[in-house]
């Protein structure tokens, strides 16, 4: 599903968030993408998403080098990817209605189509009836669901969550990771970047970590101890 | 119309209404750049409608010497109507000049200490529509000018013809000013949805996100910048037709004093229909320019 090939960026303030960075992710795979803050995760996430684009290397995503891909695929080709925010990203002005629709909305989606998928994705993270709630009347945890609807109401086949536990009590983040993790059992590949390692060794998924710029070990979830003790 | 375009329409127009009074003076400032070509226009017609009334009114004097007697003047007069050009020919002989000169111009006692009548018989011509071009014109002096009897010949055209002059000077002027002014409201409209996009970055930052393509981005904006265009010309249909009832009434006036029938017109329905589709056009090139611009720059940030 993804695929980074001896990556490097550097922004144009001349940092380089990545150096030389090369992993797999398989399709219907859950990976956590760990590291301190500055290591790396966001960067990575963003050239996934096609926010930003490689200084060197490939980045593939669904077998196609984002390098290659037009400007004007690049609205399509994120339609593919659902994106979880830590400040979740709501629009303040709208009902959660229109904001979980708003993937569909873009795509042109029958209104009738749209109806239903919004009402199942509200449901999936246990918000059904709460269409016609303004954001800020919701809690902070309630709101994360509600950017967790939107990123997966069009059904896309990757989800990306980018320090989605950031804002959340203990209790509210585990039971975000689990929504990840019922996506998963669905056959949604999922990649968390989080720096909750407690979270990260209760679900005994893959790891990525990261430190400045450069790959760690990509560990499965037994050796983590190891990887956590050298910091 | 599919549901993305409705959605887009319907939510511009809650948007605008949202915020009246900057939206009505946006309006107001659009309306009054359409209505002034607009009404310019306008003056132009009707000034040439106006003259075209007395344009079939030009008549030619034909002046006798005054030693041409009565009889002599009747059978001139017979063979001027025998003409295809002429319409009509009035013999006005000098007994009756002087009377209507005594009756109209107020110099009636003067008049009286005159010993014997001054003037002269004369002719009033009418020459045909078809006949009352310049260069008609200048034939059916020649022709009259030619008889030995004929003192003088006077065409009153030289004034209709300085007016078209003018007139031809103001229709250029008004292109000029309909051009300048149209840009105007480019720049108007555009501003606008600049603002409108300043202002609603971080929505179209999250649209972008979840894939919406440049032209969903800007379809929005588009309907905001046509809705302005079309609503900035009927504001200035409106002005105009205000302004048409109250220059009417003078203009009444000003005719019944030249004793014509000439009433001012207003905009007819495919002036209207222009004015209307110029301000749409004009709203929905100038928002199209400034989405353009403003919206490739933003991309959203994680």
């Amino acid at each position: 599903m993804i695929v980074f090939e001896q990556v490097s960026k550097r922004y144009a303030t001349g940092r380089e968030a990545l150096s030389n960075v090369s992993f797999n992710i398989h399709t219907g795979e859950m990976v956590f993408l760990t590291g301190r803050s500055g290591a790396g995760k966001s960067t990575v996430l963003k050239l996934i998403a096609l926010l930003e684009r490689p200084t060197r290397g490939a980045v593939l995503v669904n077998g196609r080098n984002t390098r290659a891909l037009k400007p004007r695929h690049i609205a399509a080709f994120r339609r593919h990817i659902g994106v979880v925010f830590q400040d979740h990203k709501l629009l303040a002005d709208r009902p959660v209605f229109d904001n979980v629709a708003l993937p569909l909305a873009v795509a042109g989606a029958p209104l009738k189509e749209m109806d239903k998928r919004v009402r199942a994705a509200l449901d999936q993270v246990g918000l059904l009836g709460r269409e016609r709630a303004l954001p800020q009347e919701l809690s902070v945890g309630e709101q994360q669901r509600v950017g967790i609807a939107r990123a997966v109401v069009s059904k896309p086949p990757l989800l990306i969550a980018d320090e989605p536990t950031g804002n959340l009590d203990p209790d509210l983040s585990l039971e975000v990771m689990r929504l990840f993790r019922r996506f998963q059992d669905v056959g949604v590949t999922v990649v968390v970047a989080t720096h909750d390692l407690h979270l990260v060794r209760e679900f005994g998924q893959r790891v990525i970590t990261l430190e400045g710029g450069r790959l760690l070990g990509a560990a499965p979830p037994d050796t983590l101890p190891s990887v956590v003790a050298k910091r | 119309m599919n549901v993305g375009h409705t959605q887009a329409f319907f939510g511009s127009l809650g948007r605008l209404a949202r915020s009246p009074v900057s939206t009505l003076l946006t309006l107001l400032v659009i309306a009054l750049a359409l209505a002034l070509p607009a009404s310019l226009r306008l003056f132009v017609t009707n000034a040439q409608a106006a003259t075209g009334n007395f344009g079939s009114a030009i008549d030619l004097s034909v002046y006798f010497r005054t030693d041409v007697p009565l009889a002599k003047a009747q059978q001139l007069a017979n063979a001027a109507r025998a003409r295809a050009d002429v319409a009509e020919v009035k013999l006005i002989s000098a007994d009756k000049g002087l009377e209507d000169f005594r009756n109209y111009s107020g110099f009636g006692d003067a008049l009286a200490a005159l010993k014997e009548n001054p003037l002269p018989h004369m002719l009033h011509v009418h020459p045909r529509d078809t006949a009352s071009t310049p260069a008609a014109l200048e034939a059916l002096r020649g022709y009259f000018s030619a008889w030995p009897e004929v003192e003088l010949v006077q065409v009153d055209a030289q004034w209709v013809q300085r007016f078209n002059a003018i007139l031809e000077v103001l229709r250029e002027l008004l292109a000029i000013a309909a051009a300048l002014l149209g840009v105007g409201v480019l720049a108007v409209i555009g501003n606008t949805i600049r603002l409108e996009i300043a202002g609603r970055r971080a929505e179209i930052e999250v649209i972008k996100l979840v894939g919406g393509s440049n032209s969903f981005v800007r379809r929005p904006f588009l309907y905001i910048g046509l809705l302005y265009g079309l609503g900035g010309a009927l504001l200035a249909w409106g002005i105009i037709a205000v302004a048409v009832v109250l220059v009417g009434e003078s203009v009444d006036k000003l005719a019944r004093l030249y004793g014509s029938h000439f009433q001012l017109q207003g905009p007819t329905a495919e002036e209207i229909g222009a004015l209307l589709g110029a301000g749409a056009v004009l709203g929905w090139i100038g928002a199209w320019i400034s989405a353009a611009r403003h919206l490739r720059s933003i991309e959203p940030r994680a």
